[in-house]
């Protein structure tokens, strides 16, 4: 018996799993994060699916991923570069050797590195970098998964195809053991996944087990890694994705205030998932309409709320193009509506399973005529929940149309949620008409309170039967006018009352450093943890930074001026050309630095510590 | 009116035509068809057992979308072509309201195509009344979807060379339950057809030929003048045969051809039997459209043309609704928590 240390104790591990789409990657990433969970560790963790649905099995176009970051400390993303890449062949390997740490762990199955593989993954001359001295900066551990797996289950009854499909489980088997976690959770899930074929529950079992015992028995490892249980708030917790989150949120929203919901969409990637998930919801008396293309959802959405329901439409970057035209008639009908962006990288079609917040202007600004609508933008994927949540409460109760940013990287991350109980949400209330928005006998549909919020009347109420359309209204009656005083007046309301959101909505806060510090880095959306990452790091060295992160980019937070004044530097980091930069300066005459990325790929935490400390250099040298 | 008056205005007294009228100036050209469609209306829905709160017209953009803004009920005046995708999802929201669309034939066809066949394949209970003048009138006099191959207007001096829709043939195609057409010049055929329209369950089709006095005034004079409308029109009647020309002529099938027979020689019970429930013979019926396109040589038909009855779309979403909450998890909390959770002490 060999001699085994847990000797090397880890804050923080990157692992990627990556193999071909048929490997069952998400699914082993899928069970580690469950159990590293349940062992209290906190984690951020990312699926990349190759953007061809059946690429040719061995090439690199269809290798698929899944990213993960697992700490004793808090874990903001799910990392830049992997401390461990579990290949399931030799495509996986090319495709991301590059992103491994010099002196990371590569975890191969040789069977993936045979001539037919090294081909299809167009090594020159089949040349093998599991044998040639390529990976000498690394420490590999070739195993020959494939034919272990096989020789475990030879018993089993089963066909060769259906053992080398439990082969994903000897891997899985093989990391647990690597991180002292223990397989239990994950038996007990495929005892329950498989009830009805107990032979393959037993197969998967066993590839399991093999798995982890191969790493106790062979001579491979001397020593394994330990990371403790993260210090985590108090609390219940649940994995969610960003997506999921959207939807909770939503069927939140809608059943906690006793509202109908309806979500009308066409699919969309990153977006699809919103309404896959609200199509199960049936028993939440959600409607999903899966409409005949973008411009009949949000429209059909908009005939919801006329309606009365709590009516939401969500999309990607080219549908919510085509949504334009309604959200302008959403603006001048005065109706809640909740449009849901889940940014993809663009234009046209550009890349859309990559991520991007190049929309931001777009939704600020895409419309025909002054139709001003308030932006929400989603940090991380938890914060999607709430982030939706306070958006269709502002839609309701200021009679608006609403948009929520999300991205692809938010979208499909996910991490553990403290989710709250029906008794944290907030009610939301709306504004029903009453007896003062009549002049006389007649219904004023157009009648508004102090910050200029349009009674909800719905069809089926006696006595308040009113047309709305998108032609101008005339003050109170809501009649067609073309009275140019009216319009140049309506206007100018239409744009308070969205302004006067802000009353209705928390300070900004600054969420690490202090007022005043010398660079301050502004961030929207989902480069939230990056940034959050690499201003904890450069704050614990020393360095005199601070992140405020803005969920409501309009209107913009009452106190968000004067704390940016705050500060002798601002930079703000942006998956786009440099939107919010554009608004800040705009806005507040703020001479913001633009710090810009559009790869297709998040900000990495090193590349926003360069960003700062370039900055910070040029405070403190000019100071 | 022999129509049965049911609705009441709740202090006792019945509701009348003029209690769905606004009190907004009307706008349309005068002697515009479209005001002869609204009064049919504003006619008819007093004598539906249906309370004026119910009630809710949708409309795209186009002269004829003003209509909402006429009628004293709920309404919307929405954007250009998606009156039927704002009314999908009013109608899908609330099934209890009475839901009709007003859209004209560009409105409808061209910007609205999509919308148009998709909600007539989903079948919700609406009624669709497509103002058809074969003409933009709004816009100022272009030629829209519905104008004949030739026609000479604003943006086709030389005469347009699109090959025009037929709606009937359109509707029938998308699946609609029920297809009908009528005109604005014969009140009392439309008010019939509207009551037919509003009772079937399911999306009702109307193609109302409607006359664009301004831009293109007589587009439908050989079915309304005095001189050539009885040889060019036939009134479509559920289980009477197909006869017209003041009950000198009849039609015959040859086949799957459509023939003229002179009631001099043919009884007219040897004629066809309208059937609105055989769509292949609707679709024949609707094939007069080219005959008489090419040829002048068959009446236009009015009426319904097709009508079935089909599970509407709000009724199975409703149903699958009811069926889930019966069985599924309908607890918030427990929606909220998922199945896998863990705690942090
Ligand atoms: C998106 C958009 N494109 C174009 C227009 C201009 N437009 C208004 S009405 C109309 C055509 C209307 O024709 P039709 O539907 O036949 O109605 P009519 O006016 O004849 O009743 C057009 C092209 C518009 N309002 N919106
Ligand atoms: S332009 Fe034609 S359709 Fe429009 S209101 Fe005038 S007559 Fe009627």
């Amino acid at each position: 018996m060999k001699e085994i240390n847990i000797n090397r104790s880890k804050k923080e591990v990157v692992i990627l799993f990556a193999g071909d789409s048929g490997d069952g990657i998400q699914f082993t990433g899928g069970q580690f994060t469950e159990t590293v969970e349940l062992f209290g560790n906190d984690i951020s963790t990312f699926p990349n699916f190759p953007a061809e649905i059946r690429a040719p099995i061995g090439t690199e176009a269809g290798v698929s991923g899944f990213q993960l970051k697992f700490g004793s400390v808090e874990v903001f993303t799910p990392g830049d570069q992997y401390d461990v890449l579990v290949v399931m062949n030799a495509a996986a390997l090319k495709v991301n050797l590059h992103n491994l740490r010099q002196g990371g762990v590569i975890v191969a199955n040789i069977s993936g590195f045979d001539s037919k593989n090294l081909k299809l993954a167009k090594y020159i001359d089949d040349e093998n970098p599991l044998t040639n001295d390529s990976l000498e900066n690394y420490e590999v551990h070739a195993i020959d998964i494939s034919k272990l797996t096989k020789e475990a289950l030879k018993d089993s009854g089963l066909s060769v195809k259906e053992i080398d499909r439990c082969k994903n489980m000897f891997v899985l088997g093989f990391i647990y053991w690597m991180f002292s976690q223990s397989p239990d959770n994950t038996i007990k899930f495929i005892q329950h996944k498989f009830k009805s074929k107990p032979e393959i529950a037993d197969a998967n079992t066993k590839a399991l087990k093999t798995g982890y015992h191969y790493g106790e028995t062979s001579e491979t490892f001397t020593s394994r890694y330990e990371v403790k249980p993260a210090p985590l708030q108090k609390g219940k917790y649940r994995n969610i994705s960003g997506n999921q989150a959207t939807a909770l949120g939503m069927v939140a929203a809608a059943n906690h205030n006793n509202f109908e919901l309806m979500y009308a969409s066409y699919p969309i990637t990153p977006a699809s998932d919103i309404l896959h998930e609200l199509s199960k919801h049936k028993s939440f008396g959600v409607k999903t309409f899966q409409a005949e293309d973008e411009i009949a959802a949000v429209c059909a959405a908009i005939g919801a709320s006329f309606g009365g329901s709590l009516a939401i439409t969500g999309s990607s970057g080219p549908g919510i193009a085509l949504k334009a035209e309604a959200m302008g008639l959403a603006v001048m009908l005065e109706l809640p509506l909740i449009v849901v962006n889940v940014q993809r990288g663009g234009p046209s079609t550009g890349l859309p399973t990559k991520t991007e917040q190049a929309d931001l202007l777009q939704m600020l600004y895409g419309r025909n005529g002054e139709a001003p609508m308030p932006v929400f933008a989603a940090a991380s994927p938890k914060d999607c929940f709430d982030t939706i949540y306070e958006a269709c409460r502002i839609a309701i109760e200021h009679m608006t149309p609403v948009v929520v940013l999300s991205d692809g990287y938010i979208a499909n991350g996910a991490e553990p949620w403290r989710f709250p109980t029906s008794k944290d949400l907030k009610t939301i209330t709306p504004r029903r008409p009453d007896k003062t928005d009549f002049l006389e006998d007649k219904f004023l549909p157009y009648e508004r309170d102090e910050h200029e919020v349009r009674p909800w009347a719905v069809p089926g109420i006696k006595g308040f039967e009113h047309r709305l359309g998108g032609l101008e209204k005339e003050l109170r009656t809501g009649n067609v006018s073309y009275n140019p005083e009216n319009h140049q007046e309506m206007i100018r309301i239409r744009e308070k009352k969205v302004n006067d959101i802000a009353l209705d909505l928390p300070d900004q806060i600054i969420h690490r450093g202090n007022e005043g510090a010398d660079l301050l880095v502004l961030g929207w959306g989902s480069t939230f943890g990056s940034i959050e990452r690499a201003v904890k790091d450069l704050i614990e060295e020393g360095i005199s930074v601070a992140h405020i992160h803005l969920r409501h980019i309009n209107p913009f937070p009452k106190n968000l001026e004067s704390l940016l004044r705050s500060f002798k530097r601002v930079i703000i980091p942006e998956m786009n050309r440099g939107q919010l930069s554009k608004l800040i300066r705009e806005r507040f005459l703020i001479d913001a630095i633009s710090v810009n990325k559009t790869k297709g790929i998040p900000f990495s935490v090193e590349e926003i510590k360069q960003a700062i400390l370039k900055h910070q250099d040029h405070v403190s040298t000019s100071a | 009116m022999s129509v049965q008056v049911l609705n009441s205005s709740g202090n006792g007294n019945p509701l009348t035509a003029k209690d769905y009228a606004t009190d907004q100036d009307v706008r349309w050209c005068p002697g515009c068809g479209d005001y002869s469609i609204l009064k049919q209306v504003q006619t008819v829905l007093p004598t539906l057992d249906i309370p004026k709160e119910k009630t809710v017209f949708v409309s795209g953009i186009g002269c004829a979308a003003r209509y909402p803004y006429y009628m004293n009920t709920y309404g919307m005046h929405s954007i250009h072509g998606r009156a039927t995708a704002v009314a999908s999802g009013l109608k899908a929201a609330r099934p209890d309201l009475d839901v009709w669309i007003i859209t004209g034939d560009g409105d409808a066809l061209s910007i609205g195509g999509n919308h148009f066949i998709h909600l007539l394949r989903r079948n919700f209970n609406v009624n669709v009344l497509l103002f058809n003048n074969e003409i933009y009138g709004l816009t100022k006099g272009q030629y829209s979807p519905t104008s004949p191959k030739g026609k000479v207007t604003k943006s086709t001096p030389y005469g347009s060379v699109d090959h025009p829709f037929n709606p009937i043939a359109l509707a029938l195609g998308a699946e609609g339950t029920f297809v009908a057409r009528s005109m604005d010049r014969d009140p009392k055929h439309l008010r019939d057809i509207l009551l037919a329209a509003h009772e079937h369950k399911g999306t009702s089709f109307i193609d109302i030929y409607q006359n664009c006095n301004v831009f293109n005034d007589g587009a439908f004079g050989l079915f309304t003048d005095k001189a050539t409308k009885d040889d060019h029109t036939l009134f479509l009647e559920d289980g009477k045969p197909l006869i017209f020309g003041k009950e000198t002529k009849g039609i015959k099938l040859d086949g799957f051809k459509p023939i003229v027979v002179s009631l001099e020689e043919t009884a007219a019970d040897e004629c066809w039997i309208h059937d609105p429930k055989d769509k292949i013979k609707a679709s024949i019926l609707s094939g007069f459209f080219e005959y008489d396109m090419n040829q002048g040589a068959l009446p236009r038909p009015f009426g319904i043309f097709y009508k079935n009855e089909r599970a509407t779309y709000e009724d199975l979403l409703t149903e699958q609704i009811e069926d889930h909450k019966k069985t599924d998890n309908t607890d918030l909390d427990k929606l909220l928590s998922g199945e896998n959770t863990w705690e942090v002490k």
